[in-house]
């Protein structure tokens, strides 16, 4: 490639609310989803290990958030989402798939159904939280398909900050008592550091914590203030795939993309039970198939033998050396000291135990299909 | 120690005669982040100038380290099986990579000195 053809498309890096907050604190900025992001501050291993024992704060404000409201906003949702929308109750929290007609997954997403108190003041809409890199065709696709008189509000103007470990809890009910009486999946208004937030208790870790939507003018004081409690360190970007890829959780964009559909992608949890015995979700039809009859590739995590790590693109080989699935995320595991990886294989091959053959730049390696995620959860549910 | 060269791509060469000591650089290792993995050339491996030479993977991303030099290797460092780490804490040190025997000694004369090196990080 010459320089000239590259001139000719120059995209724009945007710097998002932070951006001077995480260079401050030495932060390694990368490009990410069309902006500059920290890939990490004192180390990948260092900062993924704190957030496992004591609190990470993440800069997550490259996400979309979007708030729909209108008449019927529920039924609307639905037609697009294979979730139980209209079950879902104020300040609840759901996971979910925006699908295409063929039912291969556009994103994934989370949505909550908002009470009379909150910043975005839209009693009984949703608000909804979007991966960055597919906020734009998320956005032209909602508004293509959702009603008139549905209307979609782009926050461009809240930043959304994580904290997330085992005593991200401690830290943040010290700035906003009450905060701990949040369970697992579930929000609302908060205080913190005198600024108007919206915290629910999620996140893409697999360890208790929080996600908090901030006016992007109130994000540095926030996040001064967050990281001014001794639990509390910065975690970049590379700590926060290592943490997700040993919790199971995909990332989209490469475990799952419109090829995959919710039964090949393990995501069955996400198709609630009224949903997928009324339908009327894309790809009702083709997912219930695929459910009653199994997938043809599957979604597991790996254990790696050997140390050196097998990535994204390795081929998934059937005993007579032939293709017949793809490594979608693969690394390094802190936690656990071992090489890991996501993977599609034939279902056949997707049981715990089974032991799959990888390729990868012409080296074979072994691979042991284990039970996801290979770091438990520690959320925090209620009644536990 | 002998006569240290430094390449482009952030490789050092520690030359005493025709034997020589690589490894990759302190400012190469610190962009690598957290080494989890390093795979080392056996002896008798032929190694050319500016060809893949041995691999080293942080938790990111997996990395080429490739001969200053040609040569014959005489010692991959077995050490960086175990504990690819030394890479991170010694990379100048315990970390190196493999010796060798150098082929065609004028080939160092491409190479920088240390004052050149580190003139070359000051300006990416």
């Amino acid at each position: 490639m010459t320089d000239t053809a590259t001139e000719d498309f120059v995209e724009t890096v945007e710097a998002l609310p932070l951006d001077a907050w995480h260079r401050a604190k030495g932060g390694r900025m990368v490009e990410f989803a069309g902006y500059h992001m920290p890939i990490q501050y004192e180390g990948i291993m260092a900062e993924h290990l704190w957030t496992r024992e004591h609190a990470g704060l993440f800069d997550v404000s490259h996400m979309g958030q979007l708030v729909f409201t209108g008449e019927e906003v529920a039924e609307a949702l639905e037609m697009l989402l294979p979730a139980d929308i209209k079950g879902l109750g104020e300040g609840r929290q759901r996971y979910s798939l925006l699908l295409a007609d063929n039912g291969g997954i556009l994103d994934d997403l989370m949505v909550t159904r908002l009470p009379a108190a909150s910043p975005f003041d839209a009693e009984g809409g949703y608000y909804m939280v979007v991966n960055g890199a597919t906020k734009w065709d998320d956005i032209a696709h909602l508004r293509e398909h959702l009603d008139d008189d549905i209307t979609l509000s782009h926050l461009y103007e809240q930043a959304l900050l994580a904290l997330q470990g085992p005593e991200a809890v401690t830290a943040l009910a010290r700035l906003a008592p009450g905060v701990e009486a949040l369970t697992f999946m579930t929000a609302g208004a908060f205080t913190i550091a005198g600024i108007d937030c919206w915290v629910s208790r999620s996140g893409y870790t697999g360890e208790d914590g929080f996600e908090i939507s901030v006016p992007a003018e109130d994000a540095e004081k926030l996040a001064d203030a967050l990281c001014a409690e001794s639990e509390v360190k910065p975690i970049g970007l590379g700590a926060r795939d290592s943490l997700r890829l040993e919790a199971g959780l995909p990332l989209y964009g490469h475990d799952l993309d419109p090829e995959t559909t919710p039964v090949a992608a393990a995501l069955g949890f996400a198709l609630s039970k009224r949903r997928r015995e009324e339908g009327g979700f894309p790809g009702h039809d083709r997912i219930m198939l695929e459910r009653e009859n199994g997938p043809i590739l599957k979604r597991v995590m790996l254990v790696v033998e050997g140390r050196q790590p097998v990535r994204e693109g390795a081929a998934v080989l059937d005993g007579e050396g032939s293709e017949v699935g793809r490594v979608t995320s693969g690394g390094y595991s802190p936690s656990l000291g071992k090489a890991i990886a996501m993977a599609y294989v034939p279902a056949a091959s997707a049981a715990p135990g089974a032991s799959i053959t990888l390729n990868q730049r012409g080296k074979i390696f072994t691979g042991i299909v284990t039970p996801m995620p290979l770091v438990p959860h520690r959320y925090h549910r209620k009644g536990a | 120690m002998g006569t240290v060269y430094f390449s482009k791509d952030h490789e050092w060469i520690s030359v005493e005669g025709t034997a020589a000591t690589v490894g990759i650089t302190d400012y190469a290792q610190a962009q690598l982040g957290d080494i989890v993995f390093a795979e080392v050339p056996a002896a008798g491996t032929k190694v050319e100038k500016g060809k893949e030479a041995a691999v080293v993977e942080s938790v990111k991303a997996a990395s080429d380290v490739y001969a200053p030099v040609s040569g014959e290797v005489t010692e991959g460092n077995a050490a960086l099986t175990d504990d690819p780490s030394l890479v991170n804490t010694a990379p100048e040190g315990d970390g190196w990579f493999f010796k060798l025997t150098l082929s065609d000694p004028s080939e160092l004369d491409g190479l920088m000195d240390e004052a050149a090196y580190k003139a070359f990080v000051d300006s990416i």
